[in-house]
């Protein structure tokens, strides 16, 4: 597979965004992909199809008349197949032409991580809106009492967000959670560190019971299935000998599952990059660099566009 | 006569018993999602549905009868002014005032809940129904215009008479530009509805059928049941001859939410807003309790600890904290003390001012904010001192925060507001007729077990606040966990010195000379410094200090502030060298 760098034109499918257009997205998890038998969805607003052939092998490609959902594929006869990658256990593709590799996780390369997908939601929101909740402290102790955070511990304390080779990172943020992770016995200060390293994935590195030193990464990869309708899937490559898979994915499906209503609840479900379309704080720091990242990208699907000049 | 705007009338939103109680309520007018709620005084909220942070519908906030809350961070939204009262991130934070859900009007009549509207209009009053003697029939959503469900009420107002249809004759009429009423004849017997027909959007009304009277019990349900039955068939007939035309979802006339509470925009010391003094009492020995009513439209919103000027008759200017709890948003809620040694404004409260006077009065000040993310809160309260405390401990109580109230007084007739004390039992410990001796005992007893994310508020005599600092400091408090406010400050005072100051931002130099106050010499200079009580208590004519050793003369900074030396009262500290720079 080759992939060029840089495009002049518009893009030929999808909506007329190539900041979005352009991206790697996480369909779904390689282990859940049939194979040899199609599965039809969207990708921002494009119907496309994706299975595995029958060496494993990703394969995507637009959505045929002749290819029906549950229809045997053969990989050899596809025609124009769209670009795929298997990485971190997802399939990857594109309705665009991509500049670059994915982003990198070297945590993924030690070989007592654990990494599986923990679970793949289906929300009525727009990718921003699932990113930004996901870089949020502030929720924590009323959307996850009891587990991520504890009233009255409320308080977000200054912190850092820098930008390094055009990612955001957040540093040094600080909340009190009664059960920071599965294998969590009692409450902890927990020091995390958040990541934007593609407009609509986001990781997360916090301090982990089993490990003085190495962090739990987890992940967020939204595929935008349109504009207003998306499937997370929660990435985990943690450090963790105790719990089974079903054990970790119960865990942050929990978590998400009480996200989740609250994500369909927001109006409107773009999100609104104009600074003074809803009322920001110091503790939403995250999320206003966030905000500005997409509007200096340019990105427009799935957001109110700032309608103030010179952002 | 042309039709009047819909923008411009009131509407029906909803049915009063649609208002359970602690419940929010989802509503549409012109395009707008609304959040309805009854407060527990009584008092019904229509505002825009979407919190002003992060665009979280509030109808799916919790009400806790003083304010609605915002299940994704815990922002609280104040009863009638719908201010944002606290961000739970920013524990140390008073709201600025501007963070606001637009409020819309609200008006009661026949049973139904009346939004939207020019400040001018009222709901409609009709010689068909009496206001307080209706019974609301079932309410209808319909999927087509409003005006095609008007025509279709007049047109099929034969089909909407009573069960015992067969021997009545039925007339309709306009009630209104947004009403049909119907009205039936049997014999002697006369049935009347009015239909109000709810402007949803371009494309969707409600119609909320009113009867005239209220049936006999008996009655009630085979009535109920008829009218929806009847409403049924119309709706089913209204949509399907509609199906061709487009209906457009989007609002039709944008609402205008109320303005925010108006009072001048604040400059200097001078008064804000006019109030009325709505009842004055004895609250206990030698306390006078007053309830300041707004002249017109709400008042400010305020958090616990706040307080505010008060311009007195005589001209002087006091500072009174507000005790009001949450929830109390319709009148502010004083205590003054009869001072022995009054240089005019107590007396002045006791004895001059009445039950009808008028008042002038800044917006709220809070500088003795009170943090709701404590493990342990000690309120610790001398005599008068409880005022902004009771405001404090009202807020813990209805949040279900624990704390404890200590209430130092000379005896039970000296315990103020006796009402709002009374449904604190949990947290309030009274401690009456003590020498200054055993206070200090019992504040120790009180304060002696340090825990992390204590925190502790004290106001009261200036003595008995020194007191209480330096025994929580022996115990291994924090500074920045020991809040208080003094009354007044009792230290002498010494301007005698003669200092310059530059101001960064402006980059302008001016000389404070001896006798003159820095706040005196900014003003005087043309900056527009806040203030309130020009005597080094309450904050709020607060500067930032770039540069410079300071002479610090206020009972407002604890230690470690002072020792930070980067912020001044400028109303009687002053600077301890020749020069200080301000950033100003």
């Amino acid at each position: 597979m080759t992939i060029t760098d840089g495009r002049q034109t518009e893009p030929a499918i999808g909506p007329a965004d190539p900041v979005a257009v352009d991206q790697w997205y996480a369909l779904t998890a390689l282990d859940e992909i049939p194979v040899g038998r199609a599965v039809r969805t969207k990708l921002l607003g494009v119907p496309v199809s994706y299975c595995r052939d029958h060496d494993g092998a990703p394969l995507a490609w637009l959505t045929q008349d002749s290819l029906p959902a549950g229809a045997p594929v053969d990989a050899r006869t596809l025609d124009a197949p769209l670009p795929t990658m298997a990485d971190y256990g997802y399939l990857w593709t594109t309705v665009g032409e991509p500049g670059g590799a994915l982003f990198d996780i070297p945590e993924t390369a030690e070989p007592d991580r654990r990494i599986l997908n923990a679970g793949t939601f289906g929300i009525f929101t727009s990718g921003p809106r699932a990113v930004e909740n996901f870089l949020d402290m502030g929720h924590l102790p009323f959307v996850h009492p009891g587990v991520l955070g504890q009233q009255p511990f409320t308080e977000i304390v200054d912190y850092q967000v820098e930008y390094r080779s055009s990612e955001i990172y957040a540093v040094n943020c600080l909340i009190f959670q009664p059960k920071a992770a599965a294998a969590s016995t009692s409450g902890q200060m927990v020091n995390y560190t958040f990541r934007v390293p593609h407009p609509l994935c986001a990781l997360l590195y916090k301090s982990t019971p089993e490990d003085d030193v190495r962090l739990d990464v987890i992940g967020l990869f939204v595929h935008p299935i349109d504009d207003g309708r998306v499937r997370a899937h929660l990435f985990n490559c943690l450090l963790d000998t105790v719990n089974t898979d079903g054990q970790l994915r119960r865990f942050q499906q929990g978590v998400l599952a009480q996200d989740k209503p609250i994500l369909e609840n927001q109006v409107p479900r773009q999100l609104p990059l104009d600074p003074d379309a809803e009322a920001p704080t110091r503790a939403d720091k995250t999320s206003n660099a966030y905000r500005r990242w997409l509007s200096d990208l340019g990105m427009t699907y799935g957001v109110v566009a700032s309608t103030q000049p010179g952002l | 006569m042309t039709a009047p705007e819909p923008g411009s009338l009131l509407h029906p939103v909803a049915s009063c018993a649609d208002l359970v109680p602690r419940h929010v309520v989802k509503a549409r007018l012109l395009g707008q999602d609304l959040a309805v709620w009854r407060a527990d005084d009584g008092f019904i909220n229509v505002w825009a549905d979407r919190c002003i942070h992060r665009g979280v519908r509030l109808t799916v906030a919790a009400n806790d009868g003083a304010e609605l809350v915002c299940p994704y961070h815990g922002w609280r939204y104040s009863n009638r002014s719908g201010n944002c009262a606290y961000m739970p991130a920013h524990p140390s934070d008073a709201p600025p005032r501007r963070l606001r859900v637009p409020a819309f009007r609200s008006e009661e009549r026949y049973g139904l809940i009346w939004s939207g509207g020019s400040p001018e209009a009222e709901p409609p009053r009709l010689p068909h129904l009496e206001a307080d003697d209706t019974l609301v029939l079932r309410a209808l959503p319909v999927n087509v215009p409003p005006d095609l469900a008007l025509q279709g009420l007049h047109e099929c107002s034969y089909q909407l008479g009573p069960a015992a249809g067969d021997a009545a004759s039925i007339s309709c009429d306009s009630a209104g530009p947004f009403a049909v009423a119907v009205t039936a004849r049997t014999g002697s017997t006369e049935e009347i509805v009015v239909h109000f027909v709810q402007p949803v959007d371009g494309g969707r009304c409600v119609i909320r059928p009113v009867m005239r009277g209220t049936p006999a019990a008996g009655r009630r349900l085979s009535i109920l049941r008829h009218h929806a039955r009847q409403l049924e068939e119309l709706r089913a007939r209204l949509e399907s001859s509609a199906g061709s035309r487009v209906t457009v979802r989007g609002p039709s006339t944008a609402l205008e939410p109320l303005p925010r509470p108006s009072t001048t925009a604040a400059s200097g010391r001078a008064p804000q807003l006019e109030v009325s003094v709505a009842r004055k009492w004895l609250t206990a020995e030698g306390i006078a309790a007053f309830e300041l009513a707004p002249m017109s439209g709400q008042l400010p919103s305020f958090q616990p600890g706040a307080h505010v000027d008060v311009h007195l008759p005589n001209g002087l200017v006091r500072q009174y904290s507000l005790t009001n709890g949450p929830g109390l948003t319709s009148v502010y809620r004083l205590g003054v003390k009869l001072e022995p040694d009054s240089r005019g404004g107590s007396r002045c409260m006791h004895d001059s001012v009445h039950e009808g006077d008028t008042l002038q009065l800044s917006e709220p000040h809070n500088n003795f904010p009170l943090r709701r993310d404590a493990a342990r809160t000690v309120l610790i309260a001398g005599g008068i001192g409880v005022t902004p405390l009771l405001a404090m401990a009202q807020t813990l109580e209805r949040q279900e925060l624990a704390y404890e109230l200590h209430y130092f007084a000379q005896s039970d007739d000296h315990l103020a507001f006796g009402e709002v004390l009374e449904p604190l039992s949990t947290g309030l410990v009274k401690h009456l007729g003590l020498s200054p001796d055993q206070t200090a005992d019992e504040i120790e007893k009180i304060t002696h077990d340090y825990g992390a994310a204590s925190h502790l508020y004290v106001c009261g005599p200036g003595p008995m606040i020194e007191a209480t600092r330096a025994i929580a400091g022996g115990s291994g408090w924090p500074d920045d966990a020991v809040h208080f406010e003094y009354f007044k400050n009792e230290s002498e005072l010494h301007d005698t010195s003669t200092f310059e100051v530059r101001l960064a931002r402006t980059g302008r130099t001016l000389m404070v000379g001896a006798g003159i106050s820095l706040l005196d010499s900014l003003r005087d200079a043309g900056v527009d410094m806040p203030s309130s009580c020009e005597q080094g208590v309450c904050g709020t004519c607060m500067a930032t200090v770039l540069e410079g050793q300071l002479d610090h003369q206020d009972v407002f900074f604890n230690d470690s502030e002072r020792a930070a030396g980067n912020q001044m009262l400028t109303c009687v500290s002053r600077a301890a060298g020749e020069r200080i720079v301000l950033d100003l």
